[in-house]
């Protein structure tokens, strides 16, 4: 019988999907590896590729003990393919087929549109891959080092993941693009990756963690909208993810809030009480608040970018049709379908932010960015109390959903932080005290200088309260073997 | 759709296209203003288009011919990033009234059959340089253009979605030159046709749905190739200054618009339109050079952009005026000499410009629905050019000898060489040759008569006119032609006369303008379509369209 909790290793890829019995599939995902491996070297991250990385590897499904923590060399990763178990009886959750049963097979007529949405979300777990691959280089400590890695491994997988669901319901299209999700790259001016903000440099270890909160958060929210997918492959692929996204989101959580513990206990030490004090601050090897703030200013708007126009045909249609719920679709109380439901919209009417409702169903991408909202203050707010419990006065805050906006109704409008319409001259005169500027890059470019003996940290951030998997302070998390 | 759709647009404020001049290379960007559409109601996302837009497109077409002679090949590109063109604006055509929709599909096949003709006619040639997605319309809008060059980056694509996701056609022409022009097979046409996320890359380039697929590097690198080879075997006369399309002067009341050359009034209760062609004034310029001196102010430039614009103007503004009737006034010597300076210089670049605008108007004239009727009466100058549109019309009638109190001259036609090649309609044929489709003998000898000045009974028997009628019966028998006329149904007159203007051999044109056209008409119709549950009209709100299964 075959065992749909525990990874079968009689494949050369792991999985829990029966895969040695599916020869079809398995031929195809056999003729892919390589190029994947090929991808992994040539862009994944540069100069550790024969170091020992203390990763977790999935070996099941099983909420209570899925991953195993041992020493792998990341091109030796095992690389699976998981689903969640699956739910006796599922039913579509939303849309014009709610409650009948979900579908196994993809039904002929989303046939594109599931295809297309698979395709996005998986041209995105690459892509990070791409933009971090340098990073390891300038690491603060061998274990944000290794935290860095086991996102991107698990990033890898997540492409894993998306590539069965290609390979296995999608035929010969699907593997076409299959072989496009390695062709295009993060940046890259001959085929780009598909979104924005997928093709930023991530230049240094702040902007990691940020990209890693507010940009992985994107991708926890979308996930969670697919985990909801009436195709119940997609919807169990989507929410064993989500088991690995949690920890990409401690890594952007903790990071931050590591480097701004570093910054407010430095600043006490120092008795500098001012947090605009920046040169002050700076001198004493860490970031200063302000620049912190505006670190996260561009990568929230940046991420919210993400969520697509604020209302939105495509994103209409995939409700409807029962293919990508919304957050926690099964604990809201409605009926699922939405046809005469209304939803407020932020809109820009003459010149003034105004709400308006509008059909449900058009605000889908609406709803899904308020919710990430939501859940991206939560993390905002433990920043604050760490800042606070130093007794430093400064308070994060997360900018009005309208500044520096390049997607929706906002896209053409300046406006500041605080959600005023100011002027383009008042724009271009104040931005650089709100979004970093070279100058801001070049010093924390400055910082970025590696440390890699076991239990030691860069000044500018602090070391983290417990290890991974529970190990002590000076764990030898990567075993750096260098060329 | 109270306000009045205007076809002249000044290039300084075009509101969606930007256009660069470099030397005998001109780059068309179409960078749609998503707040610019003609009504309200609806956004110009993605660089989708509206009847404004193609208004914009067409007036360039139409100047890159007059004012830069000196442009051989044309870049059509988009001037946003990742999209070139996803098509007529979706929530544009579920909003509009179905004549709308008709007349708008119907100007933009014209300005597509324009710019694509211009390669061969005129030497100048539209490459199409796709980066992004190219859906729809935008993707029929490279269909007529002579090269199509797609950005291999892994996801520019092509893609006609509307039949899986508007449950409409392709028809701007996309049916039609995939298989006819482009000559895709017939299979894979049937696959392209129903994928919406259309097709990219190499296989592309495999099926013929573009030209070549290049790398995103070499993309800019191949446009700049393509269009040094296309201008270098451009075909077109040398030329150092254009002409320049001043603006019209007209004036519109409620009676009718008062051009230069000609009138346009309106007797709305009979649902009746005149339209008076007048002839020139004064002596013909004495050569080309004098034409191009006297530029947009010349009488056969002037009465063709004239008579174009009142066409396009009742058209779309003037539903309820069913029936036009055309007559003309002035002397029909002046009009074959005026004539005779452009065609005796063929081979000028504006000679045969002007020539092949003539053309395209009376084109424009033969696909308009509705009812044609000309009256050739004393003082006319039915001549050459002018004598074209009594083939074009539906039905014509001549008055015939002199009339009591009318000191004019006698009713007469003139043919001129004209009449017998240099205006073939859609389907390739002279309107005479298609006219005398079963007396093909007829034409031989309506051409041995080229010059002569054909009174009634000679246009009668060479078969030129419907009916002549003499002073007594003219017009009682032209008032009781039109009572009648004004008194069936439109939608019959309109399916009639479409049928019967056009018979003999299919080329793509008419095929665009009958079969495509009438298909798409008829799904414009439809409840699947455009009902209330039907797709178009549920397009945006994520609810597909409600389909009556049904096969008819
Ligand atoms: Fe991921
Ligand atoms: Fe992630």
């Amino acid at each position: 019988m075959l065992d749909l909790i525990n990874v079968a290793y009689d494949t050369q890829i792991p999985n829990n999907v029966g895969l040695s019995s599916d020869k079809r599939v398995l031929k195809a995902l056999e003729k892919w590896h390589p190029g994947y491996i090929n991808w992994w070297n040539d862009l994944g991250p540069d100069g550790f590729q024969e170091s020992l990385v203390y990763l977790r590897t999935a070996v099941s499904v099983d909420p209570k003990g899925w991953a195993k923590f041992d020493y792998v060399k990341m091109p030796e990763y095992r690389w699976g393919i998981l689903l969640a178990p699956q739910a006796e009886g599922r039913t579509i959750p939303c849309g014009e087929h709610v409650g009948q049963p979900a579908w196994q097979e993809v039904p002929g007529e989303y046939r594109n549109m599931l295809k297309r949405l698979i395709v996005i979300q998986g041209d995105t777990e690459p892509a990070s891959v791409e933009q971090q691959r340098h990073l390891g280089k300038t690491a603060p400590s061998l274990y944000d080092m290794r935290n860095l890695f086991q996102v991107n491994v698990e990033e890898g997988r997540h492409l894993w993941a998306m590539v069965y669901l290609l390979q296995k319901y999608f035929g010969a299209d699907g593997r076409e693009e299959a072989d496009d999700l390695l062709r295009r790259t993060s940046g890259s001016e001959e085929a780009p990756r598909m979104l924005g903000a997928f093709n930023e440099a991530t230049p240094d270890w702040l902007s990691f963690f940020m990209f890693t909160y507010f940009t992985d958060r994107d991708g926890k929210m979308q996930l969670e909208s697919l985990a909801q997918s009436g195709f119940d492959p997609l919807s169990r692929t989507c929410r064993f993810m989500l088991t690995e996204e949690a920890h990409h989101m401690f890594v952007g959580e903790t990071g931050v809030g590591r480097v701004i513990q570093a910054t407010c206990e430095a600043m006490k030490e120092a008795g500098i009480d001012d947090p605009y004090d920046i040169e002050k601050v700076r001198a004493l090897g860490v970031i200063d608040l302000p620049t912190i703030q505006k670190k996260l200013n561009l990568h929230y708007s940046l991420s919210l970018d993400l969520f697509g126009s604020e209302v939105s045909t495509n994103a209409a249609n995939a409700f409807n049709a029962g293919i990508k719920g919304r957050y926690q679709e099964a604990k809201i109380d409605d009926d699922h379908q939405l046809h005469s439901d209304t939803y407020p919209v932020i809109q820009l009417k003459d010149g003034k932010i105004v709400w308006e409702d509008v059909p449900a169903l058009s605000a889908i991408n609406m709803r899904l960015r308020d919710d990430y909202v939501r859940d991206a203050s939560g993390g905002v707010k433990r920043w604050n109390a760490t800042i606070e419990k130093t007794g430093v006065q400064f308070e994060m805050k997360m900018p009005h959903q309208g500044f520096y906006r390049h997607i929706g109704v906002f896209a053409d409008a300046n406006v500041d932080p605080d959600g005023a319409i100011i002027s383009k001259e008042e724009w271009d005169a104040k931005k650089d005290e709100w979004l970093p500027t070279k100058a801001d890059g070049d010093f924390i470019q400055s910082l970025m200088k590696p440390v890699w003996e076991p239990g030691k940290f860069a000044s500018w951030i602090a070391p983290p309260r417990v290890g991974i998997d529970n190990k002590p302070g000076d764990f030898e998390y990567v075993k750096l073997h260098m060329a | 759709m109270s306000k009045r759709i205007d076809f002249q647009v000044d290039p300084e404020n075009y509101r969606h296209w930007r256009v660069d001049y470099e030397g005998d290379v001109a780059k068309l960007y179409m960078d749609v203003d998503e707040k610019g559409g003609l009504f309200d109601g609806y956004e110009l996302k993605l660089n989708s288009y509206d009847l404004g837009v193609d208004i914009e497109l067409s007036d360039i077409v139409q100047r890159m011919r007059f004012e830069h002679p000196e442009v051989k090949a044309i870049v059509l590109q988009s001037g946003k990033e990742r999209v070139f063109c996803a098509g007529a604006n979706i929530r544009m055509l579920g909003g509009a009234a179905h004549s709308h929709k008709v007349n708008f599909c119907k100007f933009t096949n014209e300005t597509r059959n324009t710019f694509e003709a211009a390669g061969q006619e005129s030497g100048q040639h539209y490459i199409c340089a796709v980066r992004g997605a190219c859906a729809g319309g935008g993707y029929e809008l490279a269909l007529a253009c002579d090269h199509i060059i797609l950005a291999d980056d892994g996801s520019s694509n092509v893609a006609l979605p509307e039949v899986p996701l508007l449950a409409v056609l392709p028809g701007t022409g996309g049916l039609t030159r995939v298989t006819d022009k482009r000559k895709v097979r017939r299979d894979r046409a049937d696959v392209f046709c129903s994928i919406e996320e259309g097709v990219k890359g190499k296989r592309a380039a495999e099926w013929n749905l573009v030209d070549e697929v290049v790398a995103n590097s070499r993309f800019d690198e191949t446009i700049a190739e393509r269009a040094k080879e296309f201008a270098a075997r451009s075909t077109r006369a040398a030329a150092s200054e254009g002409v320049k399309l001043t603006p019209l002067k007209r004036t519109f009341n409620d009676n009718g618009v008062t051009y230069s050359t000609i009138e346009v009034d309106i007797e709305r209760e009979k649902g009746l339109v005149t339209i008076t062609i007048k002839g020139p004034d004064g002596d013909a310029p004495a050569s080309i050079d004098a034409i191009a001196a006297e530029g947009a102010d010349a009488w056969i430039l002037r009465a063709a952009r004239e008579l174009d614009d009142a066409i396009l103007h009742l058209r779309l503004n003037e539903l309820e005026l069913g029936t036009w009737v055309i007559r003309s006034q002035g002397d029909p010597a002046a009009v074959l000499a005026h004539e005779k300076v452009v065609t005796d210089n063929a081979d000028h670049w504006l000679a045969n410009e002007i020539l092949l605008y003539w053309k395209r108007v009376l084109k424009r004239l033969d696909v308009t629905s509705r009812s044609l009727v000309a009256l050739v009466e004393p003082g006319s100058c039915f001549a050459g050019v002018l004598a074209e549109v009594l083939f074009a019309v539906d039905r014509s009638y001549m008055a015939e000898g002199d009339f009591e109190g009318d000191n004019r001259h006698v009713a007469a036609i003139t043919l001129s060489d004209n009449n017998f090649g240099r205006f073939p309609m859609a389907n390739d044929l002279t309107r005479l040759q298609t006219r005398f489709l079963g007396e093909p003998g007829k034409v031989d000898e309506a051409k041995g008569r080229i010059g002569e000045t054909l009174e009634a009974y000679d246009a009668n028997e060479l078969g030129l006119v419907t009916y002549c009628f003499d002073d007594i019966d003219w017009e009682d028998e032209v008032r009781i032609f039109l009572e009648e006329r004004t008194s069936f149904s439109p939608d019959a007159m309109t399916g009639m006369e479409a049928n019967l203007r056009f018979p003999g051999p299919e080329t793509m044109e008419t095929r665009i303008f009958g079969r495509l056209t009438a298909w798409q008409n008829w799904i414009f119709q439809r409840p699947n379509a455009v009902g209330e549950n039907g797709a178009l009209q549920r397009y945006g709100t994520g609810v597909r369209g409600d389909y009556d299964m049904r096969r008819v």
